[in-house]
């Protein structure tokens, strides 16, 4: 009896194994192969490096190179905003966490509502106010709005307000440091493990951001990878029989649109994979403490 | 405080003041006259608004039900036998949460399309679908949707619930199991109860990001053949109304409709689960 519900357990846990990995499995395989032999071959099978070099070439002979630019704008869009968020979000944390000003209780409760909101409910809202700044089309319109990042503020205040030790900032400030001193030698070298979060999240948050990008660019050439895509999916004939003469000049077909989401999602899954125990720690951290 | 000076400027015009402009354009015409509820009402009459607000709700509660069977009732079976082996599952789980916007989707499209899905067979002899549009028929999109998105998030949420189940401590479980619990009653009555309180975070969390549906059904869209709208989800309807017929001030009552879902959810979440410590 105990044997029969612990393997039924085992088997529930493979099933599920299943359907969370063979598609990603298959993902690797197919640009492996050419358009036909996705249908005919077994899913699972490699193909060669050789489809792997073709699928390229077509990717990236695309319109004039343009996946290499949706690249390039992506790691604009994500570091820039990113350096932003850091500049601003960690010094926040801190202020937070051990300021006593007016209005504090008041930032750090609505730092923590717009957090917790879904990004999504704001785009459209953004939308309209950079429609009316007439900042629609400009790539600034997505790179500011990127780097606000509340959650990255409140990681920071969590941090300074549970594991920073008051009696360091105080000795500081005896010896004669300055508040920007003490900050810049002693509170801001002990949250380097903060900082890497934050850059983490806030990277990943940026990278894959679609609906943003895709309401306030205007030019495919400013287009962020996620974008990009959806783009590159419109002209993939077997999803989009319409483009069917289209799709055979610009050689676009299953394994160039595999391959084109695989290279969109290796950095962010390389970064994943490796550091999945600090990340998930930097999750919990967020809330666990309540 | 200086420190928190070079954030505030992006907290107001990022994080305020498009919810009070949205607002403001929400509650006037494009001549800035105050109308009160006339836009929300104009934009309700729209023969696209019901459909998409149903697609959403559709979608959401699929998800969502999903979510609080198979993501707690794995967290609870993962948890009851911890080895070398539950955490490689663990693992596997929660790779595709590095997926997200549109790559996830195109994945889960290949999964779809009968000619190349590695689940071919499940497609065509249980489900019955031998081409691609079968498959994605507009019958079918929030439950695929809700795969989609379980598919991406489903990891994560086990990985933060088993999290909070190690918070349990040791003695109490251990006290229940010399009362004589099996493992099924120490689960359903010890554990379940008191990771409540996450279980909540992320059906609330959920529900509000579950109707902000934007990505998935514009590039099924794409994908389709115009089969599907594009006004498919109340996101996508927002968008449409603003960007192509310009009726921006009905777009942000759409908008405003679905900001307050959010931020009720965000304020419920905030001040009923304790999760978040807002002062030391």
């Amino acid at each position: 009896m105990r044997l029969t519900a612990r393997s039924l357990r085992f088997v529930i846990f493979i099933l599920f194994a299943v359907f969370f990995v063979v598609p990603m499995l298959w993902l690797f395989l197919a640009p492996t192969k050419s358009d036909g032999a996705l249908v005919t071959s077994n899913p699972f099978a490699f193909g060669s490096f050789h489809h792997l070099v073709q699928a390229w070439d077509h990717l990236d002979s695309y319109s004039s190179h343009i996946y290499r630019k949706w690249i390039e704008n992506s790691l604009l869009y994500a570091v820039s905003a990113t350096a932003i968020v850091l500049a601003t979000a960690i010094p926040a944390g801190y202020g937070l966490a051990l300021g006593t000003f007016r209005g504090r209780k008041v930032i750090l409760t609505l730092t923590l509502i717009v957090m917790i909101m879904p990004a999504a409910a704001l785009v459209l809202p953004i939308f309209l106010e950079l429609n009316a700044l007439k900042l629609i089309g400009n790539v600034l319109s997505v790179i500011l709005p990127f780097a606000f990042y509340p959650f990255g503020v409140y990681i920071a205040y969590i941090y300074y307000s549970t594991s920073m030790p008051r009696d360091v900032l105080d000795a500081a400030r005896i010896d004669g440091c300055g508040e920007w001193t003490t900050f810049r030698h002693i509170a801001l070298p002990l949250a380097k493990p903060v900082i890497a979060l934050v850059l983490f999240f806030s990277f990943v948050a940026d990278w894959n951001n679609f609906f943003l990008p895709f309401a306030v660019l205007a030019k495919s050439t400013q287009y962020p990878i996620q974008v990009g895509l959806s783009d590159l999916l419109s002209s993939t004939p077997s999803f989009n029989p319409a483009v069917g003469g289209a799709g055979q000049q610009v050689n676009i077909f299953r394994p160039e649109l595999a391959l084109a989401t695989l290279l969109a999602i290796l950095p962010v899954l390389a970064v994943f994979m490796v550091s999945q125990r600090a990340l998930v720690r930097g999750l919990l951290g967020g809330g666990v403490k309540g | 405080m200086p420190f928190i000076l070079p954030y505030l400027p992006f907290l107001i015009l990022f994080g305020i003041l498009p919810m009070v402009y949205a607002l403001t354009l929400a509650f006037t015409t494009s001549k800035g006259k105050f109308i009160a509820f006339r836009n929300f009402t104009q934009a309700g009459n729209d023969y696209r608004f019901g459909p998409a607000f149903e697609h959403v709700i559709v979608y959401t509660s699929v998800w969502l039900g999903a979510l609080i069977v198979f993501v707690v009732g794995l967290a609870l079976m993962l948890h009851s036998r911890a080895s070398k082996a539950t955490a490689t599952f663990r693992f596997l789980y929660y790779i595709p949460g590095a997926l997200a916007g549109a790559a996830s989707v195109l994945v889960w499209l290949f999964m779809l399309d009968p000619g190349v899905s590695p689940g071919t067979f499940l497609l065509k002899n249980v489900f019955g679908f031998k081409l691609f549009v079968q498959a994605i028929a507009p019958g079918h999109l929030p439950f695929i949707f809700a795969m989609i998105a379980f598919w991406t998030g489903a990891g994560g949420w086990i990985v933060v619930l088993y999290g909070a189940l190690n918070t349990i401590p040791q003695e109490l479980e251990e006290a229940a199991r010399i009362d004589g619990a099996g493992a099924l009653t120490i689960a359903l009555r010890l554990k379940l109860p008191m990771i409540r309180k996450w279980i909540a975070y992320m059906a609330i969390l959920s529900f509000a990001t579950g109707t902000q549906l934007f990505v998935e059904p514009q590039l099924v869209n794409q994908a389709s053949l115009g089969m599907v709208p594009d006004t498919w989800s109340a996101n996508q309807l927002a968008y449409q109304l603003a960007f192509r017929y310009g009726k921006f001030n009905e777009a942000a009552a759409v908008s405003v409709d679905l900001l307050l879902i959010g931020l009720i959810a965000a304020v419920l979440i905030v001040t009923r689960t304790g999760l978040f410590r807002r002062e030391d």
